[in-house]
């Protein structure tokens, strides 16, 4: 324990001023007050500490005591993370219902996991066996889906001296003792901590080369994400970002997913916590729950904490990244976190930059977006932690600095649309203001997973709905009737990449989830409606009569016909498009 | 013993600095007595070692260094409670100002809330049906749902908002209604406006009136809320009524927190709003909600006027943000003497997808109200069109459109403030106006639900009743 006795000086919000003593460190995790309220040193000056406290402030006192914890803000890894539902410093908020009440309380220092869980552990070592960093000392299953790997922590390395047996255990429990070359005896558990603003070691960072798999087409054909990569969703209130995030949530290939709530509605946080209950994983038929972590801190939670949430669910990613499995985390808003850094920079008195967020917004970003990767981990595994940070930028205005800050450090970007929005075109993302720079380096996924066409084929989309958006400027100004046929062709095409393609319906079971193959079976028949209506135009064939067939009706309800298991239903749609085309040629000839 | 301070050391705005204070807590509230006798109530918004710096609730005008004692009470602000509240009226702070004496309370509460857990939280999913064919067939209101109307100045949305206050039910529910009706910076006769119509329908016993005038303190504006709400949560999970909450104006809401934030000289955001502008409003919209085990609920409508009709102003954008859905309404359509002037694109309720369809209003709902947006959206671009090369270029199908919008807006949105329609009929409706564009170009609706629902020429009937 400290000897140096800390005492409150002043009060502003959730920033509080703290006296006594030179032994606080930067960024140490301290309590505040009669309460003991978790706050986190974030300055210190002239013998007077700066605290921003991670809950409500209300009825401090000058005088009262601060004590430290003498390190870094942590948190308790270790089985019992998956399923559950965590505030912004990952306190569990069932666990606060139990003891607070139906509105959360205040001092309530628990630890992120349940210490009466029972769990089988499975021992991997022996005594007399050299471990190092990133060896597995012990498994246990934590979820159906998943097996949780106890690895050795960073910066441990020795022989294994004493081994408990297989059995039941807690995660206070020791499990094993380590001695290190000075002799030092260290106890392994099944959890252990580590500071949330440290990113945990890897071995070696390795290159992008596979998509993240959403079931979403404008996602997977157009605008990809790799695995290990970050992609940013910015849009205006409505959009549907949210939505995006559920989606995503859902359906990705992720093994595991950490759903970050960062400020935004309550109501939300509870859908995913029903819904995500009831859903089960398209591949394991299991609820998707049991492959994934919430961490709330809705609008009306204390602020500071939401600033330290995007740290607490990038720690909880990292630490099952570890144990060599794919996670995604969705941040849902990282605009939310930027205006948290931005009020209790205006506490500290702190000089604005752009727009009265701090000149430190984009190097926070950059560290936060930079956590992501495909890597080795210390135990040689390969695992990734993708990031996918909605964006809600003031106004919809996507020049303000938090997005323009994040283009910087995200290779996907997936931009929002309220035209869109409005017309009901889900998911609202514009095709002419996304991107993704991935498209390149997963070229060689698809061609041998997918199809070697799949790549050429999503360019002769992408070009149909460019050229479209020009032809439509005229259209705006002349009215369709008086283009020549091609283009009404490209227009009526482009129609149904939009509406068949782009478009995708999250309420209906068919169309919420879309495998690969069927995204590429489907480019498939457009592309052979469009090849065959050229050769019709060449003809001199007017266009009108090949849409009276209704041939482009009956396309584009395709998505919602066939299934994802009966995908040989699309070579029939390719034979009535023949049959159509040369009905058409025969009735002109 | 009461302890008091005599005296002040600085004077700024509504805020007073007292010096050598010893024990005094953050957010404490403490009364202020002036030489003359008269009293007011300030609280604790800042501490530095032994100087703190008080807010004034009632203004500071009057008070000089010297004629000023300060007690302080040892508690927050808080607010005594009872179910005898209903039929009453309260100023801003809390206080009762319709004569009947005070009230009796049964308990008291901090008048800033708590946080609800999202673990506890309840997903609302029963309907609230407001008799709207706007609202109810394209902007679904839920029960525990926090959906703002999005106005202008001179737009009719107290009539609006009177107008759900009549006609919102809930299908055969039981549970008993209660209005908290919380006035920030209203004009008197706004105030009055909505108390004849309580009073016409029928409801000022259900009614809890929080009122705080345009020339009333500003400072009191920014507890007027957090009093309506504390007082609806206590109706809604202590005692089980299912209460409706109207707010308006919520920009003069912000302009006092403004005011309030500059006079502390904090550094101000975007358009001198306070950077904690979201924070804040959202500790007040995010105290709506059902909680599990617990009978009643909170639903709040907060009407806001945006400055200069601008969507993207600070206020109705930040709300957007916490929100879940707005209504907007539309100035050219209120010019066009369309009453509600709902502007149905930009209008959303994020909670109707899980309250609507088999099992809550009717099968064909979602399918009905997502065709409805997406013809309503070409209209606007057929309009757009036909303003270039004229109405007479147009295609068919154009044509069609612009019928479509036309009766749309003054048959479906159009409808007298007293006229109460039910879901089947707003719905039968929306079928109808389908009815004047072709089938083919029903693109959001599968094939079975178009063959139940899709009687060709139903909508000349239509016109000709609308005529």
């Amino acid at each position: 324990m400290n000897d140096t006795q800390y005492a409150i000086r002043g009060i502003n919000g959730p920033v509080v001023t703290v006296v006594g003593g030179r032994a606080l460190g930067l960024m140490d995790m301290v309590h505040v007050g009669d309460e003991r309220l978790t706050g986190e040193v974030v300055g210190i000056k002239d013998g007077v500490t700066t605290v921003q406290v991670y809950e409500d402030t209300e009825g401090l006192k000058p005088g009262q005591p601060v004590t430290t914890t003498g390190a870094p803000m942590s948190m308790l890894l270790g089985p019992g993370l998956l399923s559950h539902i965590f505030d912004g410093i990952a306190r569990p908020l069932t666990e606060i219902e139990q003891r607070s009440g139906v509105f959360i309380g205040r001092g309530l220092n628990l630890p992120s996991l349940d210490e009466s869980a029972l769990w089988q552990v499975t021992m991997a070592v022996k005594v007399g066996d050299t471990v190092r960093p990133g060896t597995m000392y012990a498994s246990c299953p934590e979820t159906t889906l998943i097996t949780h790997r106890c690895l050795i922590p960073a910066g441990l390395e020795g022989k294994i001296t004493s081994v408990a047996p297989d059995g039941e255990y807690n995660v206070t429990q020791v499990l094993a003792e380590l001695t290190d070359e000075a002799g030092k005896v260290h106890e392994l558990k099944l959890s252990q901590y580590w500071p949330i603003r440290t990113p945990r070691p890897m071995r070696e960072r390795m290159p992008i080369d596979r998509p993240l798999l959403t079931g979403q087409r404008v996602i997977d054909t157009f605008f990809p994400v790799g695995k290990g990569g970050a992609a940013a969703i910015p849009g205006p209130f409505g959009a549907g970002k949210t939505m995006t995030q559920h989606q995503l949530a859902k359906w990705s290939d992720a093994d595991i997913i950490v759903y970050l709530g960062c400020g935004e509605r309550g109501n939300e946080m509870t859908e995913v916590l029903e819904e995500f209950t009831k859903l089960l994983d398209p591949k394991s038929h299991q609820p998707l729950m049991s492959r994934t972590i919430l961490i709330a801190n809705t609008s009306n939670m204390p602020v500071a904490a939401r600033e330290a949430s995007v740290y607490t669910g990038m720690t909880m990613a990292e630490y099952y990244r570890d144990m060599g499995y794919h996670v995604a985390l969705m941040a849902d808003s990282t605009s939310r976190w930027a205006e948290a850094l931005r009020e209790i920079s205006g506490r500290l008195e702190e000089m604005p930059a752009e727009e009265g967020f701090p000149a430190y917004l984009a190097s926070r970003l950059a560290e936060f977006y930079e956590r992501a990767g495909y890597i080795k981990t210390l135990e040689g595994k390969e695992a990734s932690v993708t990031v996918v940070g909605a964006v809600s930028p003031q106004g919809g205005d996507f020049s303000e600095p938090v997005t323009q800050n994040t283009k910087r450090y995200v290779r996907t970007f997936w931009g929002l649309d309220r035209a869109l929005a409005y017309a009901r075109h889900f998911p609202s993302i514009n095709w002419l203001t996304s991107y993704s720079e991935y498209v390149d380096d997963l070229k060689p996924w698809y061609d041998s997973n997918v199809s070697p066409l799949f790549v050429p084929y999503r360019q002769r989309l992408f070009t149909l709905l460019q050229e479209e958006a020009k032809l439509m400027e005229i259209v705006k100004l002349i009215g369709a009737d008086i283009l020549p046929e091609d283009q009404k062709l490209t227009i009526e095409i482009a129609k149904l990449v939009r509406v068949c393609f782009l478009q995708q319906n999250a309420y209906n079971d068919v169309d919420t989830y879309v495998p690969m193959e069927k995204q590429f079976k489907m480019m498939d028949v457009i592309l052979t409606l469009y090849d065959g209506a050229k050769e019709l135009v060449e003809k001199a064939i007017p266009l009108s009569q090949l849409v009276a067939t209704g041939i482009f009706e009956t396309v584009n309800k395709m998505k919602y016909e066939v299934k994802n298991d009966e995908l040989g239903k699309f070579d029939d749609y390719k034979a009535q498009i023949r049959d159509v085309l040369n009905q058409v040629i025969r009735t002109n000839s | 013993m009461k302890l008091e301070y005599i005296g002040l050391s600085e004077l700024s705005g509504s805020l007073i600095a007292l010096d050598g204070v010893t024990g005094a807590a953050y957010d404490e509230v403490a009364e202020i007595t002036l030489t003359s006798g008269e009293s007011r109530m300030g609280r604790v918004i800042m501490i530095d070692g032994e100087r703190v710096v008080l807010q004034v609730f009632e203004g500071t005008h009057g008070i000089s260094l010297e004629n000023a004692r300060t007690h302080f009470t040892g508690h927050p602000m808080e607010m005594g409670l009872s179910p005898d509240m209903l039929g009453r009226v309260f100023d801003g702070a809390g206080c009762p100002i319709d004569g009947l004496g005070a009230l009796y309370h049964e308990e008291t509460r901090n008048i800033n809330g708590g946080a609800i857990n999202p673990v506890s939280r309840q997903y609302p999913r029963s309907c609230i049906y407001t008799g709207l064919s706007a609202i109810d067939a394209t902007a679904t209101l839920i029960r525990g749902q926090k959906l703002p109307i999005f106005s202008g100045s001179g737009m009719r949305h107290n009539e609006l908002a009177a107008q759900i206050v009549r006609q919102a039910h809930v299908a055969g529910e039981d549970g008993e209604f209660a209005i908290v009706f919380a006035a920030m910076g209203v004009k008197n006769d706004t105030a009055d406006f909505f108390r004849r119509n309580f009073e016409e329908a029928g409801a000022l016993q259900r009614v809890v009136m929080f009122l705080n005038l345009a020339s009333d303190p500003i400072i009191e504006r920014i507890l007027t809320p957090r009093c309506a709400l504390t007082a609806a949560e206590y109706l809604a999970f202590t005692r089980g009524y299912h209460v409706l909450v109207i707010m308006t104006d919520m920009t003069s809401y912000c302009e006092a927190l403004r005011e309030f934030s500059s006079s502390k000289g904090e550094i101000p955001s975007r358009k001198g709003f306070p950077a904690y502008l979201y924070s804040d409003l959202a500790s007040l919209y995010e105290r709506a909600g059902l909680i599990h085990g617990m009978p009643g609920s909170v639903t709040q409508v907060p009407i806001l006027t945006m400055p200069n009709d601008d969507i993207t102003h600070p206020i109705p954008d930040l709300t957007g943000y916490i929100t879940e859905g707005q209504i907007v309404l539309d100035r050219d359509m209120d010019q066009q003497g369309i009453y509600p002037p709902i502007n149905i694109l930009s209008s959303l309720s994020r909670l109707m997808k899980d309250g609507i369809g088999k099992g809550y209003t009717r099968e064909d709902h979602p399918d009905l109200s997502n065709q409805l947006f997406a013809s309503y959206s070409k209209v606007k671009d057929v309009r757009s069109l036909a303003s270039v090369i004229g109405e007479d270029e147009l295609s068919e199908i154009d044509r069609c459109y612009l019928r479509f919008g036309q009766a749309f807006e003054r048959v479906f949105v159009q409808q007298s403030a007293f006229a109460d329609r039910s879901i089947e009929e707003t719905l039968d409706l929306g079928w109808k106006l389908l009815t004047i564009l072709p089938k083919s170009e029903l693109d959001r609706v599968d094939s079975a639900t178009v063959a139940a629902h899709y009687v060709e020429n139903a909508y000349q009937t239509l016109l000709e009743t609308a005529k």
